[in-house]
C-alpha cells in the first residue's frame, strides 16, 4: 500500500546516517532543522591574540619549511621531469631549464624558491585556522590527496566541479557558509587538458591559490606557482608529504602559542597571559 | 496545523484500519492514486539540490515548541476520548481525529491533521559547519559528501594485489577445493567488495589477497665465471626475428670469433654482417681483447647477425661497470629488435601491398 511505503521512506529520512568510519562527523546530516549559532565578533581584541597572529610575520622563515626538503629530494622524486617540448606552454618557458631529446626540464633552483614561498604561505594560512582546499583533478592521485586533506585536518575536492561551486556558494551549499581561505591545486589540468575551472574562480573570488604547474600549464593566474612534475606518483607523493607536514607544523604551532599565552581555546573565557 | 501543498514530504495519511465510513473505502482507492501522481510532482523530489533547499524556514526552537505542543495536545485528546494518555498511540489519535471532527471532504489534505511535528514540517539538512565556520566533513566543498565518502574506499591496498590462488587457498584452508567451489569464492569476494562499507571488513579481505611482486626492467647481470686455466668467461644469448644465437665470452684473447665451427670472415662474407658483429666490443673500446665462440641458427644472415650482436653485448655486461651499462643500455646495445614479418592479409597481395588497381 502507499501509505505503507510513505511512511517507510519517511521513516529512512529521519534516522541520521552513519559517515564511513574513520571521518567523523560531529554534526547530525540530517535533522528537521537547526540554526547556526555564530560566534558573536570579538571586537575587543586583546593584545595577546595581536601578538599570536602577528608573530610569525616577523621572521622570515618562522616556521623552519627550509629544513623539509633539499634539491636532492625534489630531484630524486623526478620533479624536474616536464612534457615533452610540443606540449610546452608559452608562460612557462621562464620556469623551464632546458630540453633533453625533445623532452623539457624544469629549472630546480627557480622550483625550491617558489615551493618555499608556497609552504610558507600555506603554512602562515594553516596557522591562522584558514580553510585550505585540495583540488586535483588525476584519478591516479584522488585517494591520495583525499587521504592527505584528511589527515592534515583540512579539506579536498578530487572530483567533477560543479559549476558554481565557489561563485554560487550560498545557493549550492546554504548561506552563510565559509568559503576556503587558500586552494591548493596538485594538479592545475582537467581531465581533458584544459586548465581547471576552480584556478579562475578562485581568482574571481579574490581566493589565493597555490598551485604544482606542469610544463603544459598556464600559470598566470595561481597566485603561488610551483613549476614541478605532475604527472609521476613520487612526485605528486612528495608535495602531499610536504604540504601535509606544514600544515601540521603550524597548526602545532597555533596550539603552542596559545598554550604558552595562557589562552584558553576559542569560546570559553580568556586566561590572562 | 503545518504547511500543506506539494512541498510536504509525508503527505497526510488515514490508516484506514477501522474504516467503517463506506464513502472513505471507495474515496481510499481515488486518494492512493491521487497521493501516488502527488508524490510524483512533488516539489522536493524535483529539487536538484537537496542540500539547500532554500533558508531555513522553521528554527530549531519553532520545532522544539511544535513538539511539546503537540505532546500535551495529545494527552488532551486522551483524556477527552476517556483513554490513558501513557497509552495513546498515533492510530488512535487518528481515530479520535476522526470521531471529534467528522469531515466529508474527499481531498486527503483537507481533513484535519494531528501528527507530530517531524512529519509534517519537512525535511531540511542540518548547518553542515561550526560556528567558526568551517565544515564538519572533509569532503564537504565537493557538494555530495556522503556519495564520495563511500565512493573513498580506504581498501588502497587492493591496487597492487590479487585474489588467493587455488593451491593457495587449498594449503590456506587444509582442503580439496573444486574448481566450482573456488569460483563461487571468488565471486563471493567480489561481491563483498562491491557494497558499500567493504572497508569495515578490510583484514577479512586482505587475509585471502596477496601482493604483487613488482617486475623490475633492470638487466640481470650474471657473474662472471672462470675456467681451469683461470680465465674468465661469460655466456650470452640473442633473438632477431626467427635466427637465436649464443655465444661464449672468453678474456685476454685475440678477438678472434668462431661462428658454428667456421671463422667469422667465412661465415660472414658481407661486410654489414662482420660490421654487426663488432659494434659492441669497438664502442666499449674492448676489440682485441675477447676470442669468442658463437653458435647460431635460424633465420636469415643479416638476422643471424642481429641476433649475434645482442647476445655479444648480453655476455660483455659482466666484464663491464654500471656506468658501462648504462652507457650500452642507451646506445641501444641491449634492446632487442621486436620487429618481425608482418603477416600477409587477404585481399591484398602482401602484407601492405595492394592489388594493381584498375580504372575499369
Amino acid at each position: 500500500m502507499a501509505a505503507g511505503v510513505l511512511t517507510k521512506g519517511l521513516c529512512g529520512f529521519r534516522q541520521p546516517r552513519i559517515v564511513a568510519a574513520g571521518y567523523s562527523c560531529s554534526g547530525p546530516l540530517y535533522a528537521t532543522a537547526t540554526a547556526v549559532k555564530t560566534l558573536p565578533l570579538q571586537t575587543d581584541s586583546t593584545a595577546v591574540t595581536d601578538k599570536i597572529q602577528n608573530l610569525p610575520l616577523e621572521t622570515p622563515d618562522f616556521f623552519h619549511l627550509s629544513e623539509l626538503f633539499s634539491l636532492k629530494d625534489l630531484f630524486d622524486a623526478r620533479v624536474h621531469l616536464g612534457h615533452k617540448k610540443g606540449c610546452r606552454h608559452r608562460l612557462m618557458e621562464p620556469y623551464l631549464f632546458g630540453s633533453r631529446l625533445g623532452q623539457d626540464i624544469i629549472d630546480l633552483d627557480q622550483t625550491m624558491a617558489h615551493l618555499q614561498s608556497a609552504l610558507n604561505f600555506t603554512a602562515h594560512i594553516a596557522y591562522r585556522g584558514g580553510i585550505i582546499l585540495f583540488v586535483s583533478r588525476r584519478r591516479q592521485f584522488g585517494h591520495v590527496v583525499e587521504s592527505t586533506a584528511g589527515d592534515c585536518g583540512e579539506y579536498a575536492h578530487t572530483r567533477y566541479w560543479q559549476g558554481g561551486l565557489l561563485t554560487n556558494a550560498p545557493i549550492q551549499y546554504g548561506s552563510g557558509v565559509r568559503l576556503p581561505d587558500l586552494i591548493v591545486f596538485l594538479s592545475t589540468l582537467n581531465n581533458v587538458f584544459q586548465q581547471h575551472v576552480g584556478v579562475r574562480d578562485a581568482a574571481k573570488m579574490n581566493i589565493p591559490t597555490v598551485g604544482v604547474v606542469d610544463s603544459n600549464c598556464n600559470p598566470s593566474l595561481v597566485t603561488y606557482p610551483v613549476p614541478g612534475n605532475d604527472d609521476t606518483p613520487a612526485a605528486m607523493e612528495l608535495y602531499c608529504r610536504l604540504f601535509k607536514m606544514t600544515i601540521n607544523r603550524a597548526k602545532d604551532k597555533r596550539r603552542q602559542m596559545e598554550l604558552l599565552q595562557g589562552l584558553s581555546p576559542p569560546g570559553l573565557t580568556q586566561g590572562s597571559s | 496545523m503545518a504547511a500543506s501543498g506539494g512541498r510536504t514530504v509525508g503527505s497526510f495519511l488515514w490508516k484506514c484500519g477501522n474504516c467503517c465510513f463506506n464513502f472513505n473505502t471507495v474515496s481510499s482507492n481515488l486518494t492512493r492514486q491521487v497521493l501516488s501522481r502527488q508524490l510524483c510532482v512533488s516539489a522536493v523530489l524535483h529539487r536538484k539540490n537537496l542540500a539547500a533547499a532554500g533558508p531555513e524556514k522553521f528554527s530549531e526552537e519553532f520545532i522544539k515548541k511544535q513538539v511539546e505542543e503537540f505532546n500535551i495536545g495529545k494527552r488532551h485528546l486522551a483524556n477527552m476520548m476517556g483513554e490513558d494518555p501513557e497509552t495513546f498511540t498515533q492510530g488512535d489519535i487518528n481515530r479520535s481525529i476522526a470521531y471529534l471532527f467528522p469531515s466529508g471532504l474527499f481531498d486527503k489534505k483537507a481533513k484535519p491533521l494531528m501528527k507530530h511535528p517531524d512529519e509534517v514540517f519537512p525535511k531540511q539538512r542540518a548547518v553542515q559547519w561550526g560556528a567558526d565556520g568551517r565544515p564538519f566533513h572533509f569532503l564537504f566543498y565537493t557538494g555530495k559528501q556522503s556519495y564520495y565518502s563511500l565512493m573513498h574506499v580506504s581498501t588502497g591496498s587492493l591496487v597492487g594485489s590479487r585474489w588467493l590462488l587455488k593451491e593457495e587457498l587449498e594449503e590456506l584452508l587444509v582442503e580439496t577445493i573444486s574448481e566450482h567451489d573456488y569460483a563461487r569464492f571468488i565471486q563471493l569476494m567480489e561481491r563483498l567488495l562491491s557494497l558499500p562499507y567493504c572497508s569495515v571488513e578490510e583484514d577479512f579481505v586482505q587475509r585471502y589477497r596477496r601482493q604483487l611482486e613488482i617486475q623490475s626492467s633492470k638487466q640481470q647481470v650474471q657473474p662472471l665465471q672462470y675456467d681451469q686455466h683461470g680465465v674468465a668467461y661469460s655466456t650470452g644469448d640473442g633473438r632477431r626475428k626467427t635466427a637465436t644465437g649464443t655465444v661464449l665470452l672468453r678474456d685476454s684473447g685475440s678477438g678472434s670469433i668462431s661462428i658454428n665451427g667456421t671463422n667469422y670472415v667465412h661465415y660472414f662474407p658481407v661486410l654489414q654482417d662482420r660490421e654487426q658483429l663488432m659494434f659492441p666490443l669497438h664502442f666499449m673500446g674492448v676489440l682485441g681483447r675477447f676470442d669468442m665462440q658463437c653458435s647460431v641458427s635460424g633465420g636469415g644472415h643479416s638476422s643471424q647477425a642481429g641476433a649475434l650482436r645482442l647476445a655479444i653485448s648480453r655476455a660483455m655486461l659482466s666484464f663491464l661497470s654500471e656506468g658501462q651499462v648504462e652507457t650500452m643500455r642507451q646506445a641501444g646495445l641491449l634492446t632487442p629488435d621486436p620487429r618481425i614479418k608482418e603477416r600477409k592479409k587477404p585481399g591484398q597481395e602482401g602484407a601492405r601491398r595492394k592489388f594493381t588497381w584498375k580504372k575499369r
